[in-house]
């Protein structure tokens, strides 16, 4: 792609030790050693840059960027999602209400119920997210408003969190447990997905709430103290006595009632703990998973969402969503990636095109006007 | 005409920091205003000198406890470390925290460490040489034990009685009070001081000059006072106060300076003036010179624009958070958490913190390891420049140094270089050439074939010659002593100064042999005509002395002749040493006689009854006993040599016997036998002058065979030795531009004295010309055959002579004697006494000494130029010898035209300026006009040289008229400065350097260029045969000139590329970096968030990207050295800054601000909408990052050896180990980011790889896109037609070629004649086509690797 010229020269056949004068003195003679290192002669390659070499880049550099990025146009493409809003903004939305009342100090939870038809089936497993706009999980206070130590299960850290928790470190005297702005505005709606049968009878689809978090962080990262068993007793017990966040209406060690998805490692706590990146976000919520090879996962119809509106949004402008998404190899629908690559390549092709035209042009008038010699 | 003293110049050379040198001197108020009182420590029992410093010397900066305090103080002297630190300690206040406050703190520990470990291991090894010099041995008078005892340097008081052996190093400085010599001399070797390697005559105290018997401290009572301690080498003044209430004069030929080595000279006594920090050896002792380039400077204006980029991004990213905060009023979101405690911030308190916070995230736009880096790449840098064996002298076994490690690439940027003459473009061996005596030119056509023959000859052959001659090596104990001690005496600050060592070693290497003495300078062929009337007249002179004959009736001619040779003889201060007991002066005593320094003395010596005087020698009023009378009648009766044949001119004379026969008849020896001493006889001068003079001389078979301080011992043929009584010696220096020796002359015993000097001073000094027809001849002949030297080159002097009456002589010696033995003003009056010695002069002839150009001058010099250098030559010689020089060496066209300004006075020179200031102006319009209409280019234009002697370089030089003068100057193509002093070079350096803002060098080798040297940008040292002085005050020092070739024009060039390159990749990296994080705040609320990792942000500058760009900024090379040799054009490209312009540091900003857009929002659109977390999205946007500043540092690189595809691939790897291991170390540790298996989960993810691909193309893109393919059409658009090389003369050049030169085309601004030139010069593009205007090498797509572009100046 670049022409290349190798510059090595020969050592020439300098003795290094010169001869020391008359045999008086043998002084060690400061001649430098003639080393291709010392001597900055090292073979180097010479890369240069001219319209024969930097042409061919271009050509190849495109011919390899469009098909990739057809190829990742198409994946994304065939990519099922669908994506619904619950916040309640609009006067006619299901959730108006509850968006309007709610707040954290409520109570009670408010029940509200959305539906949505699917105009084509989900053929693979298909990923359950709420999806969280506006929500700046990036802030740096709050991306470090958290205890690690805690969150692993370490004892003292239980008793007695990090600073890094302030002001969500104590509650009435208590440790918070898990201490942290992050833990404390953990994420609480509850959804349920129903399929409306077309005779009307809402037919439940199974929500599988494992297998959502990183495998680390389930199993490394994050750990209930002293174990999975009994952590009514580690949370409530005399010595290590915690309360729950402020924002929380359960404490933690009632997060579930599977014993291996309770406390810290409750894969919806841990999931939430894993900030986002960027202030419109989704997080993994349920796995839907497909039953049998022939039936679809969801298949096309109407659908009911049974929303528990607990997370209230609307102060700061914020937007929730439910999202279900089948995924590929390369993660979720995104045709950015592909569209990006179609266009790299296809400039450096034109550019290449144009390059070559230009060269060409100049070649000929320069042979022309430079030859009569 | 000598060189120009060394007097004057070592004031300079010791530099102003010499006085911080002085450590621990105890300040006391001293009343006795500006003199020093010392007295001997026998006199009383406490100790009498109490206050002054002691010989203990302590050159370390610190102690065990002040160490840590004190380097940190020093540190923080630079600005970067202060502000690094600031962000680290703000990490540590709670509310703007970004970091890990531990962490954060890493960087800059890591690097004051590393600092300070330096430090702490220069200055333990500072201590241990100061331990090994503190605790050797020396001889000290104990008055308990009454006798000499060992005692360490340390131990030694000032007033101390001191008993010095031969080959003893001085521990203090000392008065000399008593030797062993019988003429109570003592030799000192100074080469550790000065770097001059022949030996010195120092002096006992007048008043202890007769003591027979050894020196008995007990006996002595006087009181010594002197000025305060000072670094002046060459100035002493004091005077020594008896008991009996007597003064005696003090100067510095009684000073013992510490550090020199006694030589022939077994034992000396003295006493300690100056001891410890306060002798002039330490006082001259200043640290390493620090000075900032050009580049730096220009780097630090850009750090200040970082600095104000960083404040308006971090106020603009908190008047964001501000503003996000406040759009949500009371309602504060769950996610804007509160502060610690509780409070809930305003938005502008928020802000203010924000801001603050931002600096801490945004710090790395400084970029902390620039500094760190610079200085590592200019260390192996320079390693590189010493390694080089083009600039490595096999005669001399010696290689360039870098002495000042800081201004490598400044050599790549010089636009006006400054040279010396004599030593620097010629070879200082001078060589005797030819004569004119009493107006009879002695062509000395045999001598002339003879140099041609030596011309021939191969240089390293004549080495081989002197080296392995007879000469002998002195004994290796002193050598290896002596070594030593030049390491210590000649900077104990000098440690940190890389060339010290070489230096001791070289000027060791240096004392082993003579200076000045090669065979071609030494062997003359004698003009046989001239050699028959030396012989005719010195055996007509022997003959009238043996009969008694009054010399008088001697011919004028003949006397002249004979005279001629006697002042070439002894008008100088070579001393004679024998080889066979090395540096043993040959004694040739038949008198012993103290110079005539006392009024009495004189009367008494003069009077007939001289001999009855003599013998009693207590005279009344003094401590002088006349003892030179006592020995001199021992000495009376000698035979007449046998040999002193006669002649037949003997007959001619008339005989009788003239009754005031000289009372000291010169001593015959044994002739034969002399003969063969003769051959063997060395002669020592402190300049080749001196030294070529004697030389002829002595092929005239009129030596010299001896000096002492009294006398001056001379064989002539015939008349055997003659010793001549040497009154006064009125030594050289360069105001008055001559020397003089006033002696008695042996035969006439008249008072003669004999002055030797420039031409144009002595012409001056002649009787007056109505004096006689014939000295009006002989005048107006010589001056003729000065001419004709001159413009042969030839460094000329004048010959003269005077006669004094003993009346005469009498009345000038009150007078002199005066002013000797002043204490305030006395080097004025002794100018003054002097002058008005050396008038009504009678000429005797003049020499023309030829210095020939060292090897490959012309040639460098025609290099430089075309690289566009402007060579300006600074030169102690007469102006004819200039001009001619100035011709040999190229310096000078013949076809150009020359403007010579000789002015006498202030107003005839401002004419001279105004008519040569309108003339090059019309002949500026003139060759413009034919050559181009709009010129842009210097040096093609002015045809003009410009010529101007010292007198009126003084009156260019003043205020009113310099800026007429620079016009001028600028105008022509070379200035030639003649006769100009020390003073002066270094007047017309700063002010074309001032006034022109130009980046200046000056090169010599002497003394005399010291302040020049200094007063330069770069200052370069000839290590050459003129003593190390020059060398010590240089930056550089090159063996010969014609390296400054290679080091200006390959390394100068490489330095300035490689650094001004690394350095805009420095910045453009780090804003690069920067601005990826500046992006990002606009997605969190502005709230000083990074999705990089920490740990990342911070190892990234100092770690991952730190090795590549080392190499490159180490090894790149843009042009190979054989092409920036055969093209020397190429180095315009440094003058004007190409590499490094203002505007590039801003289109390397805007670079890296695209980049950063590229890098950021590739993987955020990418990740956008999903449930990529902050510091998983991070991983490939660190990852990216440092992909795209590689292959950026790869584009920028052009050649690729094998350490920078290693370096690469190290930074790639480091990263990646780095990142794995640290993901997967740590479950917990590492909050806020917690990265466990992050990069772990990415490399598994196809997403990541495709981003990788995909983000540093779209990066690279416009810096990969040819801009020479755009800028060509360009170019064709203006008309610029290309020329075509022939692909095959191409193939192996790789020429420069400029597509890769960032942003600007135009790289080179090379005449389209320069070029062709070059082409056809070097058998390259036989049919190179010329097209006229511009040039545009263009080869062939297939063929051709390498492409010229230039756009020349253009001729329509």
């Amino acid at each position: 792609m670049m022409a290349s010229s190798y510059n090595a020269k020969e050592e020439d056949g300098h003795h290094s030790g010169s001869a020391s004068h008359g045999g008086a003195a043998v002084v060690k003679s400061k001649k430098p050693d003639n080393t291709a290192f010392k001597q900055q002669r090292l073979p180097a390659w010479q890369p240069i840059l001219t319209a024969g070499t930097v042409l061919p880049a271009f050509f190849v550099i495109g011919l390899i960027f469009i098909p990739i990025g057809i190829g990742l146009y198409v994946t994304s493409n065939n990519i099922k999602e669908f994506e619904i809003d619950y916040t309640g903004v609009d006067m006619n939305s299901a959730c108006y209400s509850c968006a309007k009342n709610f707040s954290w100090n409520s109570t009670t939870s408010c029940l509200c119920t959305v539906d949505f038809t699917l105009e084509q089936p989900f053929e693979s497993n298909v990923f359950m997210y709420y999806g969280l706009s506006n929500f700046y999980q990036n802030h740096r206070r709050y991306v470090k408003s958290r205890d690690d130590s805690q969150l692993n299960g370490d004892m003292s850290a239980l008793t007695n969190p990090s600073k890094e928790c302030e002001p969500y470190r104590m509650s009435e005297g208590l440790p918070i447990a898990p201490c942290g702005a992050i833990a404390n505005s953990l994420f609480n709606d509850t959804l349920k997905l129903y399929y409306l049968e077309a005779n009307g009878t809402r037919n439940e689809i199974p929500l599988v709430k494992k297998g959502i978090a990183w495998w680390t962080d389930k199993h490394v990262k994050f750990r209930n103290p002293g174990g999975n068993a009994n952590l009514t007793a580690v949370f409530q017990g005399n010595l290590t006595a915690t309360s729950k966040p402020v924002n929380w209406r359960n404490p933690v060690y009632e997060l579930d009632q599977d014993p291996e998805n309770n406390g810290f490692i409750n894969e919806d706590f841990i999931v939430w703990m894993r900030t986002a990146a960027l202030p419109t976000f989704r997080k993994l919520y349920r796995i839907i998973q497909k039953k049998s090879s022939t039936m679809p996962t969801l298949p096309s119809g109407k659908y009911v969402l049974d929303i528990t509106y607990n997370y209230p949004v609307l102060s700061f402008d914020g937007r929730k969503r439910m999202i279900l998404s089948t995924i590929s190899w390369m993660g979720g629908k995104n045709p950015f990636l592909g569209i990006a690559y179609i266009t790299v390549g296809s400039i450096c092709f034109f550019l290449g095109v144009v390059l070559l035209i230009i060269h060409h042009k100049y070649d000929t008038r320069s042979t022309g006007a430079d030859i009569p010699n | 005409m000598t060189r120009e003293s060394r007097d004057t110049e070592i004031t300079k050379a010791a530099g102003a920091g010499a006085t911080a040198a002085v450590r621990g001197r105890k300040k006391r108020k001293n009343k006795e205003n500006k003199t020093r009182t010392v007295r001997a420590n026998t006199l009383l029992n406490d100790h009498p000198n109490p206050h002054y410093a002691n010989n203990k010397i302590k050159t370390t900066k610190y102690t065990l406890l002040s160490f840590l305090p004190k380097n940190l103080f020093e540190q923080f002297h630079r600005f970067a470390n202060v502000y690094f630190v600031f962000i680290a300690l703000l990490n540590f206040v709670p509310v703007v925290n970004a970091f890990q406050p531990e962490l954060a703190l890493a960087p800059v520990v890591f690097i004051l460490s590393v600092t300070a470990i330096k430090d702490l291991w220069e200055d333990y090894r500072r201590h241990r040489s100061d331990t090994e010099i503190n605790h050797m041995d020396c001889l000290v008078y104990s008055s308990m034990e009454r006798r000499y005892v060992e005692k360490y340097w340390k131990e030694v008081q000032v007033g101390d009685f001191i008993r010095l052996r031969c080959n003893e190093i001085l521990p203090a400085d000392v008065l000399l009070l008593s030797s062993s010599d019988p003429d109570r001399l003592c030799h000192i070797e100074t080469a550790t001081l000065d770097g001059e390697t022949n030996l010195k005559q120092r002096q006992v105290v007048r008043s202890f000059l007769d003591l027979d018997c050894e020196f008995d401290p007990f006996k002595y009572h006087s009181v010594i006072e002197c000025e305060k301690p000072n670094n002046d080498l060459n100035r002493f003044r004091g005077y020594i106060v008896h008991r009996s209430g007597r003064r005696d004069v003090l100067c510095k030929e009684n000073l013992l300076l510490r550090g020199c080595t006694i030589r022939n000279t077994e034992e000396a006594v003295g006493i300690v003036i100056y001891a410890g920090h306060e002798t002039k050896a330490m006082l001259n002792n200043n640290g390493p010179r620090y000075k900032r380039s050009k580049l730096e400077r220009q780097m630090n204006v850009d750090v200040f624009w970082c600095v104000i980029i960083l404040l308006v991004i971090c106020s603009f990213a908190a008047v964001g958070h501000g503003l996000w905060m406040f759009q949500y009023g009371d309602k504060r979101p769950v996610f804007d958490v509160l502060s610690p405690q509780g409070t809930n911030l305003s938005p502008i308190m928020s802000a203010i913190y924000l801001f603050l916070t931002l600096i801490i995230v945004f710090q790395v736009l400084i970029p902390i390891s620039l500094f760190v880096s610079i200085e590592i790449v200019k260390i192996c840098q320079v390693y590189l420049i010493h390694q080089d064996m083009d600039l490595y002298d096999e005669e001399t076994d010696s290689h360039l140094q870098c002495r000042a490690l800081n201004i490598t690439e400044d050599l790549g940027q010089m636009q006006y270089i400054f040279s010396d003459k004599t030593g620097t473009l010629t070879e200082n061996k001078m060589v005797f050439r030819r004569c004119t005596v009493a107006g009879v030119e002695y062509s000395h056509d045999a001598n002339a074939r003879r140099l041609a023959m030596y011309q021939e000859m191969d240089s390293e052959e004549e080495e081989c010659m002197s080296h392995g001659g007879t000469l002998p090596r002195r004994e290796s104990v002193t050598s290896h002593q002596s070594a030593r001690v030049v390491l210590r005496s000649q900077s104990t600050k000098s440690h940190r100064r890389t060339g010290s060592r070489a230096e001791a070693k070289r000027a060791s290497i240096l004392s082993k042999h003579t200076a000045f003495s090669s065979p071609m300078e030494k062997d003359i062929t004698p003009d046989p005509q001239l050699l028959y009337k030396v012989n005719e007249c010195s055996s007509q002179m022997d003959f009238m002395r043996f009969h008694s004959q009054p010399m008088s009736q001697l011919s004028s001619d003949l006397s002249d002749i004979i005279d001629f040779f006697i002042a070439l003889t002894i008008c100088n201060t070579v001393v004679v040493s024998s080889p066979n007991q090395p540096r043993h002066k040959v004694r040739m005593r038949f008198e012993l006689k103290s110079p005539v320094k006392t009024i009495e003395d004189f009367i008494k010596r003069f009077t007939p009854s001289r001999l009855t005087s003599g013998s009693n020698s207590s005279s009344s009023s003094s401590l002088i006993t006349n003892r030179s009378s006592n020995k001199g009648c021992s000495s009376l009766l000698s035979s007449p040599s046998a040999e002193s044949t006669l002649t037949k001119l003997h007959e001619e004379q008339s005989s009788h016997l003239e009754p005031t026969f000289s009372p000291v008849p010169p001593c015959y020896d044994g002739k034969a036998s002399w003969n063969l001493e003769e051959g063997e006889l060395r002669y020592e001068a402190e300049s080749p002058d001196e030294a070529a003079l004697v030389y002829a001389a002595r092929a005239y078979k009129c030596s010299l065979v001896g000096r002492l301080p009294d006398q001056v011992t001379v064989e002539l043929p015939h008349l055997g030795k003659l010793s001549f009584e040497l009154l006064h010696t009125l030594g050289f220096d360069s105001t008055r531009k001559r020397m003089s020796v006033v002696v008695k002359h042996p035969l006439t015993d008249q008072i003669t004295v004999y002055t030797k000097g420039a031409d144009s001073v002595i012409m001056d000094l002649l009787k007056p010309l109505d004096t006689g027809k014939r000295q009006k001849k002989i005048i107006c002949r010589t001056q003729n055959y000065l001419n004709l030297y001159a413009a042969d080159g030839l460094r000329t002097l004048c010959i003269a002579k005077k006669i004094l009456s003993k009346e005469e002589y009498a009345c000038w010696l009150q007078c002199h004697l005066e002013a000797e033995t002043a204490i305030q003003g006395r080097e004025e009056l002794l100018f003054q006494s002097a002058l008005r010695l050396e008038t009504n002069l009678q000429l005797l002839g003049a020499t023309g000494v030829e210095d020939r150009l060292q090897d490959g001058v012309p040639e460098t010099v025609a290099a430089l130029r075309r690289a566009g250098l402007q060579i300006w030559v600074l030169t102690g010689d007469k102006q004819e010898t200039a001009v001619n020089i100035a011709y040999a060496c190229k310096l000078l066209d013949p076809e150009e035209e020359m403007l010579t300004l000789n002015a006498d006075s202030q107003v005839s020179h401002v004419s001279l300026v105004c008519k040569s200031l309108g003339l090059s102006k019309k002949k500026q319009i003139n060759s413009s006009s034919s050559l181009s209409s709009h010129n842009t280019s210097p040096f093609l234009v002015h045809r003009l040289g410009l010529v101007i002697d010292g007198r009126t370089l003084a009156y260019a030089l003043d205020k009113t008229l310099e800026d007429k003068f620079l016009e001028v100057a600028r105008s022509c193509r070379s200035v030639l400065c003649c006769r100009s002093t020390p003073l002066q070079k270094s007047m017309v350096v700063k002010l074309v350097r001032n006034k022109l803002k130009v980046m200046t060098l000056a090169i010599g080798d002497g003394a005399n260029d010291v302040s020049m040297i200094q007063v330069a940008d770069v200052g370069v040292g000839i290590s050459g045969q003129e003593g190390m002085q020059a060398v010590m005050a240089s930056d550089f020092a090159l063996p010969r000139f014609r390296y400054l070739q290679k080091l200006l024009l390959v390394h100068g060039h490489w330095c300035y590329s490689r650094l001004a390159n690394m350095i805009l990749y420095f910045f453009y990296k780090n804003a690069m970096f920067v601005a990826l994080l500046f992006w990002y705040q606009f997605y969190c609320g502005f709230s000083g968030s990074a999705m990089i990792d920490q740990w990342y942000l911070i190892f990234f500058n100092l770690m991952f990207s730190a090795f590549p760009q080392l190499v490159t900024g180490t090894l790149d090379k843009d042009v190979s050295a054989e092409t920036l040799q055969r093209l020397p054009q190429l180095y315009v490209n440094g003058q004007n800054s190409e590499e490094y312009k203002p505007y590039m540091f801003w289109m390397n900003m805007i670079d890296a601000f695209y980049q950063s857009l590229v890098c950021f929002f590739i993987p955020y659109f990418a990740y956008a909408d999903s449930d990529v977390d902050l510091f998983t999205w991070g991983t490939p946007i660190t990852t990216l990052a440092l992909f795209t500043i590689l292959l950026h540092l790869g584009i920028e690189t052009k050649t690729w050896t094998w350490m920078n595809w290693l370096s690469i691939i190290f930074s790639i790897t480091l990263f990646f180990t780095v990142a794995l291991c640290y993901n997967a170390s740590c479950p917990t540790c590492f909050s806020p980011s917690n990265p466990y298996w992050t990069m772990q989960r990415q490399l598994q993810e196809p997403l990541f790889y495709l981003l990788c691909l995909i983000t540093p193309v779209t990066a690279l893109l416009p810096r990969y896109m040819p801009f020479r393919v755009l800028t060509r059409i360009i170019l064709q658009h203006r008309g610029l037609r290309g020329v075509r090389a022939s692909a095959t003369g191409v193939q192996n050049v790789d020429i420069y070629n400029s597509q890769r030169a960032k942003f600007s085309e135009v790289k080179l601004k090379l005449g389209f004649f320069c070029l062709c030139s070059s082409f056809t010069l070097n058998n390259i593009g036989t049919n190179s086509h010329r097209g006229g205007v511009g040039t545009h090498t263009h080869t062939h797509a297939h063929t051709d690797s390498v492409h010229i572009r230039a756009r020349a100046w253009r001729l329509e």
